[in-house]
């Protein structure tokens, strides 16, 4: 069993969501975050004076998924949350040492 | 005059007076809009408070001052009476004038709110709550009605030839000269300007309802200046009001189309709240002559003006270091004075009376507010803390959030 933690773009995280459904995903929790990479931010004009925005809104997406689906939950945010353009975001992948459902109390891969 | 004309005058500036009222909305809506969220209740909670401070000081004595009649000491010295508070039905009759005395007061009152709520936009987001409002006591009941005595009741400035319609100086330049001896006491925002000189910018919280605000305002603007004509009770009142309308919604129309443009040839971007304030520009700018000029030359007088709006706000926050959040000192200010000067160009008016009328008004509006204000200054304070303008002074004055889930 994995986590997927992948940080996006916020108005990509519909078509994200949509390829994650495709792929079998059957569940996710979203974030809001703030935060930057190498872009560092950006400036923008407010009558005539420019102001730094440093930390860019962005979508933090959690997805524990079996080790048979990963490759097709990687690939399937890889490709709906690119833009091509800088600030894209990234993915990062852990193992999960156990995983409980509440109601039944299901255990590991049958609780995803 | 008949009863039939009397009473259609009176109802005529009524329903104008009842338009130029919700110009308070308009003004409460732009301010709330262009500060930061954490001032948004306390800027709103300024523009109910001068409203109703205007209703009774101009009630009190404001009224009179500017209106004395025979009382007046002398076309620069108005008289002073506490009269109107007793006015009543009883004491009302036709022998008045050409409309009701009642419904004069009510035209008139309004006017006064306006001037105030120009230097609420202006010192927002650092001015203290209650020495603002006594401020407002003070030139609600005083300042305003002796400059507006002079024009308007029938003083100096009216027998110096002086032209002012609807008040691009009586009313415009005097909030905002007012309000530029406000802000060169308080000083910029904290964070506006760094210690090495560089200029930031603190965006609105709010841009949709600035521009309600800038619209509210430009339907109140009909009663602002379409009311001055005080009368339509004779087929030439009724067509010069017909041509106030016109004027004053073709130079808002240029006005918007000035600024709108100016900033996207020369900032690179269409800034919204430069195509607001060039409303309001184009507005004050007509407000001289709003009867005079053609509907051609009216939308070209707005549309300087909305240029003129541009590079002013420019100018004053990145040249001058006068931090005015909402543009008040250049749309009512900067634009008041191109709309006085610029009423010969409809005939109306005569260049130097105007250049004078102008300086007269700036002068004491200024260097009156100038004292009162440091006054104040000395005995309370009137700039918020480093620690409530971190805070917001909705926090720190009202104990309200405007946004309270929005965070």
């Amino acid at each position: 069993m994995k986590l997927i933690t992948a940080i996006i773009k916020p108005f990509k995280l519909e078509e994200v969501r949509e390829a994650l459904t495709e792929v079998g995903v059957s569940g996710l929790t979203i974030t809001d975050v703030k935060g930057y990479g190498r872009q560092k931010g950006h400036t923008e004009l407010y009558r005539g004076s420019e102001y730094e925005v440093d930390l860019l809104p962005k979508t933090k997406l959690d997805i524990v998924v079996s080790d048979s689906q990963l490759e097709s939950a990687i690939d399937a945010i890889s490709t709906a949350a690119n833009t091509n353009k800088i600030g894209d975001g990234k993915i990062f992948i852990s193992t999960i040492d156990q995983l409980i459902r509440i109601r039944t109390g299901e255990l590991d891969e049958d609780a995803i | 005059m008949t009863e039939i004309e009397f009473a259609l005058n009176t109802f005529y500036l009524l329903i104008s007076g009842a338009l130029v009222m919700w110009m308070a909305a308009g003004f409460s809506m732009l301010e709330a809009g262009l500060v930061r969220s954490r001032n948004a209740a306390e800027i709103v909670t300024k523009n109910l408070g001068l409203y109703a401070i205007a209703c009774v000081m101009y009630l009190v004595c404001g009224f009179f001052i500017m209106y004395p009649g025979e009382a007046a000491t002398s076309s620069w010295i108005p008289g002073i009476s506490l009269s109107y508070l007793f006015l009543g039905m009883d004491n009302q009759d036709m022998s008045y004038g050409s409309y009701s005395e009642a419904s004069d007061f009510f035209f008139q009152v309004v006017f006064v709110a306006t001037a105030m709520s120009i230097i609420s936009g202006a010192v927002a987001e650092r001015m203290k709550l209650i020495p603002f409002f006594a401020f407002a006591v003070i030139l609600t009941g005083f300042i305003y009605p002796i400059q507006g005595y002079w024009k308007w009741g029938g003083g100096g400035l009216d027998a110096l030839g002086y032209t002012d319609f609807a008040g691009s100086g009586v009313v415009h330049l005097c909030g905002a000269a007012a309000a530029l001896a406000a802000v060169t006491i308080l000083g910029p925002r904290k964070g506006k300007y760094g210690t090495d000189g560089s200029v930031h910018a603190l965006p609105g919280s709010n841009i949709p309802i600035a521009a309600l605000g800038a619209l509210i305002l430009w339907l109140g603007w009909f009663g602002f200046n379409g009311g001055s004509q005080l009368a339509v009770n004779t087929a030439s009142d009724a067509i010069a009001v017909g041509q106030v309308f016109l004027n004053t919604n073709a130079a808002a129309a240029g006005g918007v189309i000035g600024a709108l443009f100016t900033s996207k040839i020369v900032g690179g971007k269409a800034d919204v709240t430069m195509a607001i304030n060039g409303a309001i520009a184009g507005l004050v700018a007509i407000t001289a002559a709003p009867d005079s000029p053609t509907a051609g030359l009216a939308t070209l007088i707005g549309l300087i003006g909305g240029i003129i709006v541009y590079f002013s706000v420019i100018f004053l926050d990145s040249k001058f270091k006068i931090d005015d959040p909402v543009g008040a000192i250049s749309a009512h200010g900067t634009v008041g004075i191109w709309g006085i000067l610029a009423t010969p160009l409809s005939g109306a008016g005569e260049f130097g009376t105007q250049a004078l009328g102008a300086l007269i008004i700036f002068s004491w509006a200024f260097i009156t507010s100038f004292i009162v204000l440091k006054v104040l200054d000395s005995l309370v304070g009137i700039r918020a803390t480093d620690e409530a303008q971190e805070v917001g002074l909705d926090k720190y004055e009202i104990g309200v959030e405007a946004y309270p889930d929005f965070k």
